[in-house]
């Protein structure tokens, strides 16, 4: 593979090849030339490849081969949660009666479905402290914009029409602001302390009667527990605002504290990443949200409920804010979930938490000394570092991300969160043993040799991998998004 | 209970509490304020072995009826489709499924190429140059279409054909609703959009029409009347909700002048799963590049000379656009989308417009069928897979009926449309036999009397 591209499947097409074996026609054959207006009939196929069944597979294996997976090594990506996607939840995801079931039976017909969707959402209200879940969010950020456009229909109700503010922390995910945007909200950042928390004060001084809600991750993006969060809450309820909790870092507290513990009105949650559905390269994920009994009636619209032992979808709902994703959500991937809490229960959540903290406390403290740690605090499940010592050296974090490739080990994430200088988001995630750990942990500590030593090797990494570093300035600038046959 | 995904021992952790400088885990939770803390064990199930819970997730999916051991005629936007082992196969394979958004290319070509391909493919059938690299389904990219059309033309108003899929119009009116837009429904005329309505509605405050091509009822909407209407406005968009399989047949909505075309590839290797996760696909014109929500990846060579993907023009997303972003879409389905790229290979050029051409064969068989049996279609424009048939009663009643001989009954339409009460929309894909059909449309004559 050293010097040649690897072939798109377009370039392995040769004509008169296939690998499809559809049904018969069976029935009469009806002229479709006769029946549909020449106009709408297509005058040239559709130029998708011609291979056979062997040539595909070959060509997927292929592109699997040249892909790293948490089950291919350490994949440490803050923010991200990459831990081990149980493969129980891919065999029972398969079951027919889960994977090939349509949305529109008669809910007579589905109520193993619903009665799993009810069971999970019973078990969220309970690891969330909070009144309600619905399950229909497709992913985390949708879960942000479904819980906003609740708390402004809230507002709404109230004859509050003048709260337009949502507030976000600088160190907040991209995601919030974007989500409270496109709610119809403008945004206000709240800064950061030297602790790396919200200050308080500027909280204070934001807040008014055009506060809506606070968007808030807890622990936050620095993987530091907001302990002042009491005091926050009441501030923003005190002049009428709602508390929405950002639960991309739920792991690190599950059997310790609650977001509605902490005052949250509400919740979103990703189930990708806490609840182990597998992350998919980019997705299918979930996010379902949880909400205070306030806020119930502007739950999306269908809900799951139970009567005399019966499972329905109540439709009837008069002050919901309407439907958020076609059918009821990702059900795939909250079966996931749900078998991963049948798993784990009370107890092993608990663990879950303990570890992921322990794992990430270990690793901060094994490389504080190499690495500048802005903020010296214990941390919950992830901590940020700072490359500025290396970056004096010529070396870019991004060059110790690239470095990494070539010890192979996924990069944690970098340059985020935004308000930390050549940020460095480690997150180990509880289901690494202490030898991958102590592993990782030498990597970094050569790396930061190196990177004194002989920088040349670090900034000019990868060296081992599939393609070396990419153009991403070029493809920006002339835009290839598609394959296009030559000549 | 022990925890097979947990691999710490209670040595590993004395050694890194020691490392740590702390006495127990608990020290490292103190941060926690008591006033917040849980005091008691969740209440939750308590977690069985892995045998008894494979028993118990079997039970629960046994009370569902499937599509495997029911015949189904039921579709309205998730059908019942053939799907190659090889998808299974593929997107089984941990280093795709395991993997997180491919941020660091140089270990993610395998992904990333997927996705070009997938884009790639999309492409050809939609007749339109660029496409993104999935969003959540075919609902999620309409809003995202009509989001574009507002923020791209600064209008407020939008067009909906009432033939559109019902749960797709309810999501745009929700988003609707944090836009503050106008939507206006245009009605429909015989199971297609009403030319006469819309060319009344159509004015130079509009930023987009929006049509499904087939239509709800299955219909083959007349795009290119539609895009003549749209053409005298000089900014108002043009989006066609479509399904890609009728692409293999029918003339892509990029050459009647789409602007944006969306939908759903669930059709390609993507099983039905209770209505998610299926994959929104989002195709556009070189104009608006620029502004397409999610993902894309571009091609580009690395400093060798060697061709690579990477994910490309990320300025518009919300990691860097933060409060001015116009989309939040984060994850995508990037393995639904593989799931769809490996179907469409294994389809190929014949194969897609084979598979088309057979939906079309035997929904036209179905249908005659029904005439014979005195339940004939009540529009008779040209279709694709689907059609509305009219009952002599409800359709929850013949639906129950129905399931009882081992079928699934179509879409009872009067749940969505109250001017259609007793009206089936009835789907036929490529996998009912000849058999089943007629003994569908036995049972249909019987209990329809």
């Amino acid at each position: 593979m050293a010097n040649e591209n690897f072939p798109l499947i377009f370039e392995r097409s040769k004509e008169g090849r296939s690998s499809y074996n559809l049904p018969a026609l069976d029935v009469p054959e009806v002229k479709l030339e006769e029946e549909l207006d020449d106009i709408y009939i297509r005058k040239t196929d559709a130029e998708l490849p011609e291979v056979d069944e062997l040539e595909l597979m070959r060509h997927y294996n292929g592109l699997s081969e040249r892909n790293f997976g948490v089950q291919t090594g350490f994949y440490p990506l803050g923010s991200c949660t990459m831990k081990y996607n149980p493969v129980i939840n891919e065999d029972v995801i398969r079951l027919p009666g889960f994977s090939h079931i349509h949305p529109y039976q008669d809910t007579k017909t589905v109520q193993g479905a619903l009665e799993l969707m009810f069971d999970l959402q019973v078990h969220l209200e309970e690891i969330t402290g909070m009144h309600e879940i619905t399950l229909q969010p497709a992913a985390g950020s949708q879960g942000e914009w479904t819980a906003i456009m609740m708390i402004k229909a809230f507002h709404e109700a109230n004859g509050d029409y003048h709260r337009d503010e949502i507030i976000v922390p600088d160190s907040a995910h991209g995601t919030n602001p974007a989500s409270a945007a496109v709610a119809g909200f403008k945004t206000v950042e709240v800064k950061s302390n030297e602790k790396g928390l919200v200050d308080v004060e500027d909280l204070k001084r934001l807040v008014n009667e055009n506060t809506a809600a606070l968007m808030l991750t807890n622990p936050n993006t620095l993987g530091l527990f907001e302990t002042e969060i009491l005091e926050m809450s009441e501030i923003v309820h005190s002049v009428g605002g709602k508390m929405y909790y950002d639960g991309a870092n739920l792991n690190a507290i599950m059997g310790y504290t609650r977001p509605g513990d902490m005052g949250f009105d509400a919740v979103h949650l990703n189930l990708h990443k806490t609840f182990t559905g597998p992350h998919g390269g980019g997705g299918p994920g979930s996010g379902p949200i949880g909400v205070s009994e306030e806020l119930a009636p502007y739950l999306p619209k269908p809900v799951v409920r139970k009567n005399d032992g019966v499972y329905e979808l109540d439709y009837d709902r008069p002050q919901s804010i309407g439907m958020v994703k076609g059918y009821y959500g990702n059900f795939g991937i909250n079966v996931r979930a749900y078998t991963y809490i049948r798993t784990m229960g009370a107890e092993g959540l608990k663990k879950v938490s303990e570890y992921a903290v322990l794992n990430a406390n270990y690793m901060m403290r094994s490389l504080e000394k190499e690495y500048e740690l802005p903020f010296t605090q214990h941390c919950k499940h992830e901590f940020v570092l700072s490359g500025s010592k290396q970056k004096k050296l010529g070396v870019r974090t991004m060059d110790i991300a690239k470095r990494l490739l070539d010890l192979k080990f996924h990069p944690p994430t970098v340059y985020f969160p935004l308000i930390v200088e050549e940020a460095l988001m480690i997150e180990p995630t509880e289901t690494e043993s202490k030898e991958t750990l102590d592993t990782f942990i030498d990597a970094m500590l050569q790396i930061a040799d190196e990177a004194k030593t002989n920088p040349e090797i670090v900034q000019e990494a990868p060296h081992n991998t599939a393609v070396n570093r990419l153009d991403e300035a070029g493809a920006a600038r002339k835009p290839i998004l598609r394959y296009q046959k030559e000549g | 209970m022990e925890f097979r995904y947990l691999p710490m021992t209670e040595t590993d952790k004395k050694e890194m509490l020691d490392k740590i400088g702390v006495s127990s885990t608990e020290e490292l939770f103190s941060d926690i304020p008591k006033e917040v803390r849980l005091d008691k064990e969740l209440n939750l199930k308590k977690p069985v072995s892995e045998y008894e819970l494979k028993k118990e997730l079997t039970e629960m999916a046994s009370k569902n009826a499937n599509l495997t051991e029911y015949r189904s005629f039921l579709g309205a936007g998730v059908y019942d489709h053939f799907i190659p082992s090889v998808v299974d196969h593929v997107i089984s394979r941990q280093e795709f499924y395991t993997a997180y958004t491919p941020y660091q290319p140089e270990i993610s070509q395998g992904e990333l190429q997927a996705i070009f391909e997938f884009q790639s493919m999309v492409s050809e059938l939609t007749g339109m140059p660029v496409v993104n690299s999935s969003l959540y389904d075919g609902a999620t990219a309409v809003v995202e279409s009509v989001n574009l059309s507002v923020e791209h033309t600064k209008k407020k108003k939008v067009l909906i054909s009432a033939a559109v899929h019902p749960e797709y119009r309810q999501l745009v009116e929700t988003a609707a609703n944090g836009k503050k837009l106008e939507i206006v429904e245009i009605h429909y005329k015989n199971g297609l959009t009403d030319l006469d309505q819309l060319e009344k509605e159509l004015d130079e405050d509009t930023a987009a029409v929006l049509v499904q091509y087939p239509n709800f009822f299955g219909q083959i909407e007349p795009l290119e009347k539609i895009n003549e209407l749209i053409k005298q406005q000089k900014k108002t968009m043009f989006i066609v909700s479509s399904n890609p399989l009728s692409l293999g047949f029918l003339t892509p909505p990029g050459e009647f002048g789409a602007d944006i075309v969306v939908g759903d590839t669930q059709v390609f290797g993507i099983p039905a799963q209770f209505g998610g996760p299926h994959c929104g696909y989002f195709a556009t014109t070189k104009k608006l590049m620029r502004k397409v929500p999610g993902r894309l990846v571009g091609e580009t060579t690395d400093k060798d000379g060697k061709r690579g993907y990477v994910l490309t023009l990320q300025t518009r997303e919300q990691h860097i656009r933060r409060e001015k972003a116009t989309s939040n879409i984060t994850s995508n389905q990037a393995l639904n989308a593989v799931a769809s790229s490996v179907a469409m290979s294994s389809l190929g050029k014949h194969g897609v417009k084979e598979m088309a051409k057979l939906n079309m064969q035997k929904a036209r068989y179905t249908k005659q069928k029904l005439e014979e049996a005195n339940l004939p279609a009540v529009f008779n424009g040209s279709f694709f897979n689907e059609f509305v048939i009219k009952l002599s009663k409800p359709v929850s009643d013949v639906n129950d009926d129905l399931f009882e001989k081992g079928f699934i009954g179509g879409f009872d339409l009067g749940k969505a449309y109250p001017e259609l009460e007793n009206h089936m929309l009835i789907a036929t894909t490529e996998i009912r036999t000849k058999e089943e059909i007629d003994a569908f449309v036995k049972e249909m004559g019987d209990i329809n009397g």
